[in-house]
C-alpha cells in the first residue's frame, strides 16, 4: 500500500458511448450535458465518461458501483471485450485501444485472465480441461499445461476433482474452477467481474477471505468488480467508486468511509459496519505519560497523579513497551520504601497493531479494562485506545 | 377486363438459364454424375454383399448399444418383415441413396451453417434462400435434375440434397448462435482465435442441436428419395411407383410400410446418437 509501487495499468480519458453517433454524444458531454440529457437528445448512452486511474503493481483494486454505473463496461474495455470509444489504456508500454487484431490477441493472452459472475465454465470440458484452457490456446505443450492446471486447482482447494464436470460441482466450487482457470493462465492481471455475487453469503465470505490470502501470497495485480460495498471494503487495497459512468472517488477503504467524497458515497457508506474497516490508528490517542523502567515508585506515582491515571505504561529507553503498572501497587511500593518498580510491571496487557480493524478490539475491553496499547512492529508505543474513543468513532456514522 | 398486359415469361427465363447451365457445365455435371454413381454402386454392393441376417444382426446390435432393448426388438421385427416381404434389395438401394444424399448435404451444410452463424450479412442472404428451397414443392426439383444428370439415381440424389439440406444449415447456425454469450466472452477473454473459439467451444456446445438438424435432414432425404423414383431412382420408391401404375394397392402398402419402418429406425437411431450420449 505504499506509493512507491510501480504502475501496472494507466487508464486515461477513457469513454464509451453505446450507439452509432458517438462523436455527437461526446461533444454534448464536453458542453456539460449529463448522461440523461444526452440520452434524451441523441438516443446515445454514455456508458463511461472520462475515466482516469492507475492500477498499481500487485494491488487488489476494487471498482464498485450500482448496476448501470458502468463498472462491467469498464472492466470489459480493459481487455476490449467492449471497444472503448476514446481514451488510452496503457499496459507494458502498449496502448490497448490502438492494437491490431493479432496484437490484441497476444495482449489478452499475456496480460489478462478473467473470472466471470456466472462462472462461464465450459460445460463439455472437465475441471482439469477448463483450467487448462488458457494455456491450451496459447499452444503450451500438454505435460506443462497439465502440471500448471493441477497446481492452480490445488491452490484453490480442488485437488481430486480434476475429472469432474462443472455441472457436478456446487456454485462455490464452480467459481473456484473459474479462479483456477484464471490462475493457471499466469497472466499479469486478474480481472474479476462480480466474481462472488452469484454465491450465497457464507460461501461468499470464505471466498473473499481466500482471495485476500491468495492475492497476498501471489502478489497478483487484481481488478475486482462488485456492487457490494461491504465486499469492496473487505477485500480492496483501494476502491474506485463509479456512478453514472464517472469516477466519484478513489481511495483506501478507510478513506472512503471516513472522508466520503460526496453525499452519494456517504449515503452508500451509511449502513456499513465501520468496526471492520476503521483501523486502530484512527481512534488511538497520544499517550499522556509513560513511566520509565528505571523510574522510582515516587516519580511514577507523581506522573500518574498529575495525569489522573489509574495505571501507566512502562517503556525502556528506546520507548519499547515493557508492561503496565497499577496505581495501588506503586503506592504500596512507595510506602514500603522500595526504589524500583521492576517487580510491579504487569506484562500481560492488551495490545494491538496500528492497522488492525476496530472489531478486533472488542474482546480486549472485557474484564479488567486497561487502555489498549497500540504498538508498532518494534514494540514501540504509538498510542492508547480507550473504550470511549471507539464508541465515539462508531457513533459518527449516523451523524454524517 | 381486357387489359393487354403481357405475361411475364418467368418460365422461359428459368428454362434458358437451365439450358445455359446444362450446356456450359456439361463437363462438370458429367463428372459429378460419374463420381456419384460409382459411390452409389460401391456402397450398394457393399451392403448387398453382406448376407441379410448379418446386416440385420449388425443393425439390431447398433440399436441395442445406442438406445436399448425396445428399439433392438422393434428393429429386429421390422427388418425381418421387410426381408420376408421380399423388399430387401429395394430397401438397401433406398438406404444407399439416403446415406449418400445425407453425407453430401452435411458436407455442404456445415460450412454454410457456420458461416451464417458467424456473419450476420451472410445470414440475411441465406435465410430467404433456405425458405425458398424448403417451400418449393419437392417434385419441381426433379425436372431440372434430368437435364443435368440424366434419368436415374444421381438425379434423385441431386434433388434430395437440395430438398434435405436446409434444416442441416439452419440447425448448425442455430446451434452455434445459441451458445451462451458468457462462454463466448470467456473464450475471447483468454485470447482465443476465431477458429479456436469455433472448434473448442462453439461446435462442441452446438453438437446436440446440430445432430437434431442431421436427424431432420435424414428424414427429409428418405421422403425425397422415395419421390425420386419418378425420375428413375431405384429402391422402395420405385416399388410404390410401379404399384401406382398397375393399380395394386396391396404391393403399394407393403413398400410403404417398409419405408415407414426405415424411417422409424433411422429417426430413433440418430436421436439417441444426439441426445443420449453427452448428457451424463
Amino acid at each position: 500500500m505504499t506509493d512507491t509501487q510501480q504502475t501496472k495499468i494507466q487508464v486515461r480519458n477513457l469513454s464509451k458511448v453505446f450507439g452509432d453517433d458517438a462523436k455527437k454524444a461526446l461533444k454534448l458531454r464536453d458542453e456539460g450535458l449529463n448522461r440523461a440529457q444526452i440520452l434524451e437528445k441523441t438516443g446515445q448512452t454514455l456508458g463511461l465518461s472520462n475515466i482516469n486511474f492507475d492500477v498499481r503493481e500487485g494491488e487488489l483494486l476494487v471498482i464498485m458501483g450500482l448496476s448501470g454505473s458502468g463498472k462491467s463496461t469498464l472492466i470489459r474495455c480493459l481487455n476490449r471485450l467492449i471497444e472503448p470509444t476514446e481514451g488510452d489504456i496503457i499496459i507494458g508500454g502498449e496502448n490497448i485501444p490502438q492494437l491490431g487484431d493479432k496484437a490484441l490477441l497476444q495482449c489478452r493472452r499475456r496480460h489478462f485472465s478473467m473470472v466471470f459472475q456466472n462462472f462461464a465454465l465450459f460445460p463439455h470440458r472437465t475441471v482439469q480441461m477448463n483450467a487448462e484452457y488458457g494455456l491450451e490456446i496459447r499452444g503450451v505443450d500438454k505435460a506443462e499445461r497439465a502440471e500448471k492446471a493441477k497446481n492452480s486447482l490445488k491452490q484453490v482447494g480442488l485437488e481430486g476433482w480434476e475429472h469432474a464436470y462443472p455441472n457436478q460441482l456446487s456454485g462455490g466450487m464452480q467459481q473456484r474452477v473459474g479462479l483456477a482457470r484464471a490462475l493457471a493462465n499466469d497472466a499479469s492481471v486478474l480481472l474479476m467481474d462480480e466474481a462472488f455475487s452469484a454465491l450465497d453469503p457464507l460461501i461468499r465470505r470464505d471466498m473473499q477471505q481466500e482471495l485476500i490470502e491468495l492475492q497476498h501470497r501471489m502478489k497478483k495485480t487484481t481488478i475486482f468488480i462488485t456492487h457490494d460495498l461491504d465486499e469492496a471494503l473487505n477485500i480492496g487495497d483501494r476502491i474506485i467508486l463509479l456512478r453514472d459512468g464517472e469516477i466519484v472517488q478513489i481511495g483506501t477503504p478507510e478513506e472512503v468511509l471516513t472522508c466520503p467524497a460526496d453525499d452519494y458515497v456517504a449515503r452508500f457508506t451509511e449502513g456499513v459496519d465501520r468496526s471492520r474497516v476503521v483501523t486502530s490508528r484512527r481512534v488511538m490517542r497520544p499517550v499522556r505519560a509513560t513511566a520509565h523502567y528505571d523510574d522510582g515508585p515516587r516519580t511514577v506515582l507523581r506522573k500518574m497523579s498529575e495525569n489522573t491515571l489509574d495505571s501507566i505504561y512502562v517503556v525502556d529507553r528506546e520507548r519499547k513497551l515493557l508492561g503496565i503498572v497499577e496505581v495501588d501497587d506503586v503506592d504500596e511500593a512507595a510506602r514500603a520504601g522500595k526504589d524500583s518498580i521492576h517487580e510491579l510491571v504487569i506484562t500481560d496487557f492488551p495490545h494491538i497493531g496500528p492497522d488492525e480493524p476496530l472489531a478486533t478490539l472488542y474482546p480486549m475491553f472485557q474484564g479488567k479494562s486497561y487502555p489498549v496499547a497500540v504498538i508498532d512492529d518494534q514494540q514501540r508505543l504509538l498510542g492508547v485506545i480507550v473504550k470511549g474513543a471507539v464508541l465515539e468513532q462508531l457513533a459518527q456514522t449516523g451523524e454524517q | 377486363m381486357d387489359f393487354d398486359i403481357p405475361r411475364i415469361p418467368l418460365g422461359d427465363w428459368i428454362e434458358s438459364g437451365l439450358d445455359f447451365l446444362t450446356t456450359e457445365f456439361s463437363g462438370v455435371t458429367r463428372a459429378i454424375s460419374r463420381g456419384t454413381q460409382s459411390g452409389i454402386n460401391l456402397l450398394n454392393d457393399g451392403l448387398m454383399w453382406l448376407p441379410e441376417w448379418a446386416l440385420i444382426a449388425l443393425i439390431v446390435l447398433l440399436c441395442w448399444k445406442l438406445s436399448g432393448r425396445r428399439l433392438a426388438i422393434g428393429g429386429l421385427a421390422g427388418l425381418a418383415l421387410i426381408w420376408n416381404l421380399g423388399l430387401w434389395n429395394p430397401m438397401i438401394q433406398t438406404l444407399t441413396l439416403v446415406v449418400i444424399a445425407t453425407l453430401v448435404a452435411i458436407v455442404i451444410a456445415l460450412p454454410l451453417g457456420i458461416l451464417a452463424a458467424v456473419s450476420d450479412r451472410f445470414y440475411r442472404v441465406i435465410m430467404p434462400i433456405l425458405d425458398f428451397m424448403q417451400t418449393m414443392p419437392a417434385f419441381v426439383y426433379l425436372i431440372p435434375a434430368i437435364p443435368f444428370f440424366g434419368i436415374g439415381s444421381v438425379s434423385g440424389i441431386f434433388a434430395t440434397v437440395i430438398f434435405s439440406m436446409p434444416p442441416a444449415i439452419r440447425f448448425t447456425t442455430l446451434g452455434i448462435r445459441q451458445v451462451p454469450k458468457d462462454l463466448i466472452e470467456a473464450a475471447d477473454a483468454y485470447g482465443s482465435t476465431r477458429s479456436q473459439k469455433l472448434i473448442k467451444v462453439q461446435l462442441p456446445l452446438s453438437l446436440p442441436t446440430l445432430m437434431g438438424g442431421i436427424n431432420q435432414t435424414i428424414m427429409l432425404a428418405l421422403s425425397m428419395v422415395v419421390i425420386a423414383a419418378m425420375i428413375g431412382a431405384n429402391g422402395l420408391g420405385s416399388e410404390v411407383w410401379r404399384a401406382i401404375q398397375r393399380l395394386r394397392p396391396g404391393e403399394g402398402f407393403e413398400a410403404g410400410i417398409a419405408v415407414v419402418i426405415m424411417a422409424m429406425l433411422l429417426d430413433r437411431l440418430t436421436q439417441s446418437l444426439s441426445g443420449g450420449k453427452k448428457t451424463k
